[in-house]
């Protein structure tokens, strides 16, 4: 008889792991994760570690998870924060995500440890796509946008296809994934604040070598609008075509609210898509960055 | 097992459980069933192609969000060629709702929208953010009066008034929509609010102002329903904070005949079915037979003060 109970503040019928499974068809769910783990990886960034229950486990490079993070506060985390996916292990039934511990979402989902439950939605959006044409692309990543450009890399990888990764970061210590992209046999460069490395005309070079190369079919990259602008700029110059994955406030992460549109130029004309739906990943020459 | 279906004029819901207008779209298939819900609650829609309204669009405050979208979308042509036929695949009710800046454009938008797969008109004459000039004919009786007669006049179908927070005397605009013919009211859309942000002086919200949307709504939107359902002899669906079972009992105990749904289904993709689950499990749980025994039998006829209390109010 008692209406203020907590654990009736909302309703939550997330799959837990090893529960039924009331929509199995349906491409995307509201799951109710167990944690493995949630370690630093470096100064700025944690992995974290979940086991799901198995339609959770069917994401592909690109595509993200609607996160209900933990309030790292003690006031109210109202909206789930996006997060593209990191790794899918379907061995283990796990999925990963690397984030910076920069907002209050991030910071929540930093106090996770072993054993907690985390509600997740998901898969959701429209990932990366790999044209059977392509031999060899480039990925370059920024911070954390490294971590959603990884599984693209292990997808290729997985389909003979070369990659080389361009990894910026501030300092050498916050290059992210380095080892992840050598295990996967891709050619990684690293570049950097500190020694100027990271420099757009410094970037632009190793790009057009790549390209003179034949080692550019495509290009791909992720959080950094700079980089975003050289790789259109080169894109259109040697006719590379490319794709970007893109972030923004998100509120439903389904399509129904509206609220995480970007503007994009389709033809020649400027217009609204949702990052949700209609991403987060798309054509790089349509971006028009932020 | 309880009876969870409701009327609403005419048309029978098999459970009072709505999505929100601006809350939901088709895209909620991929996670729930939507075969499920007692409606399906199309966004606003406008005559002409909509951006709608500055990015951000969204920000977390200390209780709940506000949010300032625009009515979005492709206009009324595009949405019933394209809109339209998604929400037929689906067995509920459809509920279109619908906005304009004039009286006249919104009687013939109205008119247009009367095709065979639209079930209900939500006349959406309270978005707060549309623009800071036109299309909130709620917020005053004699615009809301005005507006929906053109609409009752234009089309044969049942048509719902989507009434605003933000009014100063909502009983009386709740009145002027019904003597204009509302087959039913809407209370409420989104609280007009503000937050600025102390990094940079700004306004959160490209728009500056947005809607606020949170649990923290429910018990002040609960108090218009129930003063609105004492005053009015249409329906009322109650949309403010609904996020579990027991919010739903409590806007039928005050009066409302279904409730919208819109914060819950952001935070939790599945709550809309959760909640239908719950309520017929908290109903059967009661020996409740049907869940239209709740609407208005809130106990507050027999309400006992206090003696000296009662003395001092001359009782």
């Amino acid at each position: 008889m008692n209406d203020l109970a907590p654990d009736r503040k909302y309703t939550n019928a997330a799959i837990p792991v090893g529960g039924v499974d009331p929509h199995p068809d349906k491409p995307s769910g509201e799951f109710i994760t167990d944690v493995v783990s949630n370690d630093w990886v470096n100064d700025e960034y944690k992995l974290l570690v979940v086991r799901a229950a198995e339609r959770a486990l069917t994401a592909y490079a690109g595509q993200f998870y609607h996160l209900l993070c933990p309030s790292p506060d003690g006031a109210e985390v109202w909206m789930r924060r996006p997060m593209s996916i990191y790794k899918v292990d379907k061995a283990a039934t796990c999925l990963e995500f690397l984030y910076k511990c920069e907002g209050r979402g991030t910071q929540g989902m930093a106090t996770l440890a072993a054993g907690d439950k985390f509600n997740v939605a998901g898969p959701l959006g429209v990932g990366f796509s790999l044209d059977p044409a392509w031999k060899n692309i480039v990925v370059l990543g920024r911070g954390v946008g490294l971590a959603t450009l990884a599984p693209l890399s292990q997808l290729a990888a997985e389909n003979g296809v070369g990659v080389t990764a361009i990894l910026s970061a501030r300092k050498s210590n916050l290059v992210m994934s380095e080892d992840l992209f050598d295990e996967l046999g891709a050619t990684s460069i690293t570049v950097v604040d500190e020694d100027g490395s990271s420099a757009v005309e410094n970037v632009e070079k190793i790009l057009e070598k790549l390209i003179a190369d034949g080692k550019a079919d495509a290009f791909f990259t992720c959080g950094s609008s700079r980089l975003l602008k050289l790789m259109q700029n080169l894109g259109k110059k040697y006719d590379v075509p490319g794709q970007v994955a893109m972030e923004q406030i998100m509120v439903c992460g389904i399509g129904a609210c509206y609220v995480c549109m970007r503007t994009f130029e389709v033809n020649g004309e400027k217009t609204l898509k949702r990052v949700c739906r209609e991403g987060p990943v798309f054509n790089m020459q349509e971006a028009v960055g932020w | 097992m309880v009876d969870l279906s409701v009327k609403i004029g005419d048309l029978t819901f098999q459970n009072p459980i709505q999505p929100a207008s601006g809350a939901f779209s088709w895209e909620y298939n991929d996670v729930i069933d939507l075969n499920r819900l007692g409606a399906l609650v199309a966004k606003t829609i406008c005559r002409e192609p909509r951006l709608g309204n500055p990015t951000p669009r969204m920000a977390e405050t200390e209780a709940g969000i506000i949010q300032s979208i625009g009515l979005p979308g492709k206009g009324i042509d595009y949405f019933l060629e394209n809109i339209v036929p998604e929400y037929a695949k689906f067995e509920p009710p459809l509920v279109v709702s619908v906005s304009s800046e004039s009286a006249e454009d919104f009687a013939e938008l109205a008119r247009e929208l009367s095709v065979p797969d639209v079930d209900v008109i939500e006349c959406n004459i309270s978005c707060p953010t549309r623009n800071t000039t036109g299309g909130n004919f709620a917020m005053q009786e004699d615009h809301t009066k005005m507006v929906m007669e053109g609409i009752r006049a234009a089309t044969d179908k049942p048509v719902w008034a989507k009434l605003s927070p933000n009014a100063g005397d909502l009983v009386a605009v709740a009145l002027a929509a019904e003597e204009a013919g509302a087959d039913a009211l809407v209370i409420a859309n989104t609280f007009l609010s503000l937050k600025i942000r102390t990094d940079n002086f700004r306004p959160a919200l490209g728009n500056k102002f947005g809607g606020m949307v949170s649990p923290a709504l429910k018990p002040i939107v609960l108090r218009m329903v129930y003063q609105v359902a004492k005053e009015v002899n249409i329906p009322v669906i109650g949309v403010g904070g609904v996020t579990k079972a027991e919010d739903v009992v409590e806007y039928m105990l005050a009066g409302a005949h279904a409730v919208g749904i819109g914060y819950a289904g952001f935070r939790n993709p599945s709550a809309l079915t959760t909640i239908i689950d719950d309520l017929e499990t908290w109903c059967d749980e009661r020996g409740i037979e049907k869940v239209t025994d709740l609407i208005g039998a809130v106990k507050d006829d027999d309400m006992e003060m206090d003696p000296l209390v009662a003395a001092s109010h001359g009782v």
